[in-house]
């Protein structure tokens, strides 16, 4: 049976273009969420945090923060719906976005 | 329209030059985001859920066909092939990179525009009736004092790290267009009986978190002194506005908390210890900016215009769009067409680069080569021949411009929402296409009347719900969207700001609980009573237990 | 921290005290205003030179008796996002203040340009950021739209420029 893991995710924006970006464990940043690493201890956040404020430092990335998620089957989702827009796209225009360019979580889709 | 000199034109030039300068320090480090930030917000450039969005400046809503299509070439080159045209007159892009942003700057000063101070804690575009030089109620056109302004706050090194951002609207006429008392400075003209022109001078209103009503500080002031009064009550705002709270920051607050008449006596102190020392100059540049505003070389024509009324009859739809959207204009044989950007279902505001290119090719066969954008959302053609509006109609038909809702309940107002915007607590676009939706029959939207409905989607309230008619504020209860429904606003010369009516509402429920109070209206109006009188009138007992009252 | 003049990194003359620190014999002292204030008898007859820091929130009217006695006022920037002292500055200027105009924070040298032309003389910065990034922000923008304000070599003023024969806004003088 499957299990849904809850944990957190590490967010920011790619600083050149904008685009809404995810640390992966290689500690890359992914514009798809299900490469996202998913923290599930409080020492696993600390080092998100640690990695996000280094490559801020390096000017790769901007605005970070951390989002609740949980995995399912190697999927990742988003629990608030803020978040969750911010891995798929705007909902009023989906051939706008993630969702368009094939970089959305996979998860189940939010209800529109 | 406002023309470019060499001044201006190397204004902008170098205003680019330094943001390339700022973004390419940005890049490499030299500078931290927290020291980037507000270079960037002056240039208009925000950092949003999806990507950056760069709001670019649109002053007062006027804008030529070659603009228009230089902000379609942006739209289709550096963006998603759209824009969205705001409550304050600008547009924005929602899907822009950092690295393109110098590049799009360029494009704009290539056609005399820029996003300066689209965003940040500085003075904010001047926005205006948008019916500015054609509407019948108008004493003058108010579009010189706004560039005159404009220029004036552009880069005003003592104001450009006020406590917080800072709005000011300007109306030439009685009848208010450009909602004067909910920003924080609102200038309404007037004139003396010897024909001179004053401005009556309001601070303090806006919307937001604390929504207030602006209080007149000044009855007439004379408009060569309009330069230096301003000095002085951004002098006093920028020394006691709050700085210890992001949502006391307003100019709103401090007029409160002072007391109107402390707050008026900090301004005349100010004004009467550091006067001008001359006005000349002043004068002297608001004549020169005057002659841009001359009225354009109208043909003279009959009030009877034959192929107008010959094309009304053969084409219902046209007849229909032509009682809907157009306005009066004040010269014979010209009309004011409002083109609706919401079609049935879709996203206020919202304008594809193609839609922009059609709207700039009527501006210059139809109007003067003219366009202006209204805080409303929607595009307005201020100066066509009636005998053209059939021509104008049948292009917008043909790309879906031609919706015959305006300031009907289908003419929705709404910011963009939790959708686009990192500031929101719900969704407002959906909600605006599923009450489209519902009233999508003219017919029925003509049964209802004239009513402003404004929906924001966060208590930032960039959708000026507080002054709908019908206001939705979308909120967020536990996880799941939640909008509240306010009654009574207005953003006329009579201000008001509405009234919450009760609980909110699920997302589903809300187009039924419009349906309802608008029902309800038609069943308490008197003859030709529109639904803000009738609110006025009976206030929200009525609407409350139509909405409440057990199933 | 590097002293910012004229273009150029200089060597600061004034000496700022503390409230309760003992007045030197002469020289060039900068004290609170606070101490200005209440200890005015005493600095009245300081043989050296008097300078005063003023803290944001002081009002420049309280500081009006004092104008023509202080050759230098230092003023802070807590933040550079807190634009309070741009006022003070032009205020202090519009009153008919001469001496020099100091500014003092975390300032960056995208504000230089506005410091100097509400007034500011001379600037206390952050040694992040090397002389010829200040040197270069100082010009960035050649024209203001704003009249009245203070130009340095090279900058123009929009609407006087337009409409040359009037009289120009009279600058005061002042010091650096």
């Amino acid at each position: 049976m499957s299990i849904i893991e809850k944990g957190q995710v590490m967010t920011a924006n790619r600083l050149r273009d904008g685009d809404a970006v995810f640390l992966t464990r290689s500690g890359e940043w992914s514009e798809k969420v299900d490469d996202a690493v998913l923290a599930l201890e409080p020492l696993a956040v600390t080092a998100l945090e640690a990695r996000a404020a280094k490559d801020v430092e390096a000017t790769l990335v901007t605005g970070q923060y951390l989002i609740k998620a949980e995995r399912l089957d190697g999927k990742i989702r988003a629990i608030e719906m803020r978040e969750r827009m911010r891995t798929t796209g705007p909902t009023v225009r989906l051939d706008l976005g993630k969702q368009a360019d094939g970089t959305a979580g996979a998860f189940a889709a939010v209800e529109a | 329209m406002y023309r470019y000199d060499e001044f201006d034109h190397k204004f902008v030039a170098e205003r680019t030059a330094q943001f390339r300068d700022q973004a390419a320090r940005r890049l490499s480090g030299e500078i931290t985001e927290d020291e980037f930030r507000p270079l960037r917000l002056m240039n208009g450039l925000y950092l949003q859920l999806h990507a950056y969005m760069l709001r670019v400046a649109i002053p007062y809503g006027t804008l030529s066909g070659k603009q228009m299509r230089q902000l379609a070439y942006i739209a289709d080159k550096y963006d998603r092939g759209y824009g969205h045209f705001t409550t304050r007159q600008n547009i924005q892009y929602n899907w822009i990179k950092l690295e393109d942003t110098a590049d799009i700057l360029q494009a704009l000063a290539d056609v005399e525009m820029h996003a300066i101070q689209t965003s940040g804690n500085c003075i904010r575009n001047v926005t205006t009736d948008h019916w500015a030089g054609a509407a019948a109620d108008e004493l003058a056109d108010p579009r010189p004092i706004a560039e005159l302004i404009r220029q004036w706050s552009s880069l005003h090194p003592e104001f450009s790290f006020l406590p917080r951002k800072f709005k000011v609207a300007i109306t030439g006429a009685p009848h208010d267009r450009a909602a004067v008392k909910v920003h924080d400075i609102g200038l309404r003209m007037h004139k003396n009986d010897a024909g001179a022109i004053g401005w009556e001078v309001m601070v303090g209103g806006g919307q937001g978190r604390t929504p207030m009503i602006a209080v007149t500080v000044r009855d007439f002031l004379p408009e060569k002194e309009v330069i230096p009064y301003l000095e002085a009550i951004m002098r006093v705002y920028n020394l006691f506005g709050r700085r210890d709270n992001k949502y006391k920051a307003r100019i709103k607050i401090l007029v409160h908390e002072l007391g109107a008449e402390k707050f008026k006596s900090e301004v005349e102190a100010e004004y009467a210890r550091h006067p001008a020392q001359s006005t000349e100059v002043d004068e002297r540049e608001l004549a020169r900016i005057s002659a841009y505003f001359k009225a354009p070389a109208y043909e003279k024509l009959s009030r009877f215009a034959p192929h107008f009324e010959e094309a009304k009859r053969a084409n219902p739809e046209f007849a229909r769009w032509a009682k809907n959207n157009l306005a009066a204009h004040l010269v014979d044989g010209y009309t004011i067409v409002n083109i609706s950007l919401k079609p049935e279902g879709g996203i206020p505001g919202d304008a594809t680069g193609e839609q922009m290119r059609v709207m700039s090719t009527l501006a210059e066969l139809y109007s003067f080569d003219e366009l202006r954008v209204s805080h409303a959302q929607n595009i307005v053609l201020a100066h066509v021949k009636l005998e053209d509006a059939f021509a104008v109609w049948e292009a917008l038909v043909a790309s879906d411009m031609a919706a015959a809702n305006y300031g009907l309940i289908g003419d929705i107002i709404a910011c963009p929402g939790l959708d686009y915007c990192a500031l929101a607590t719900a969704r407002s676009i959906p909600v605006a296409q599923a009450i489209s939706r519902k009233f999508a029959n003219v017919a029925t939207q003509e049964h209802y009347g004239a009513v402003k409905l404004n929906i924001s989607g966060c208590i930032n309230a960039c959708g000026h719900h507080h002054v709908g008619h019908i206001g939705i504020l979308g909120l967020d209860k536990k996880g799941e969207e939640f909008y509240q429904i306010t009654l009574g606003g207005s953003s006329s010369e009579n201000a008001s700001i509405g009234t919450i009516l009760g609980p909110g509402f699920a997302a589903h429920e809300v187009p039924d609980a419009i349906e309802t109070i608008l029902n309800t209206y038609v069943k308490l109006r008197t003859s030709g009573e529109e639904f803000l009188h009738t609110y006025r009138r009976l206030g929200p007992a009525p609407f409350k237990e139509a909405l409440y009252a057990a199933a | 921290m590097p002293l910012l003049k004229n273009n150029a990194f200089v060597s600061d003359e004034w000496t700022t005290l503390d409230d309760e620190a003992v007045l030197p014999e002469g020289g060039k002292i900068i004290v609170s205003f606070t101490r200005l204030a209440k200890d005015w008898d005493t600095l009245a007859k300081f043989p050296g030179v008097l300078g005063v820091k003023l803290a944001n929130t002081d009002k420049i009217d309280s500081l009006a008796p004092y104008l023509s006695q202080v050759a230098i006022i230092v003023l802070a920037f807590p933040a550079f996002t807190d634009g309070r002292a741009y006022s003070l500055a032009r205020g202090l200027r519009l009153d008919g203040y001469r001496g020099e105009l100091r500014a003092e924070g975390n300032l960056l040298p995208d504000q230089l340009q506005y410091m100097h032309q509400v007034g500011f003389d001379s600037f206390i910065v952050n040694d992040r950021f090397p002389l010829q990034s200040w040197q270069a922000a100082s010009h960035q923008m050649s024209l203001a739209y704003q009249r009245g304000l203070f130009r340095v070599a090279g900058e123009g003023e929009v609407w006087s420029q337009r409409h040359q024969g009037f009289a120009p806004w009279e600058e005061q003088p002042h010091a650096g």
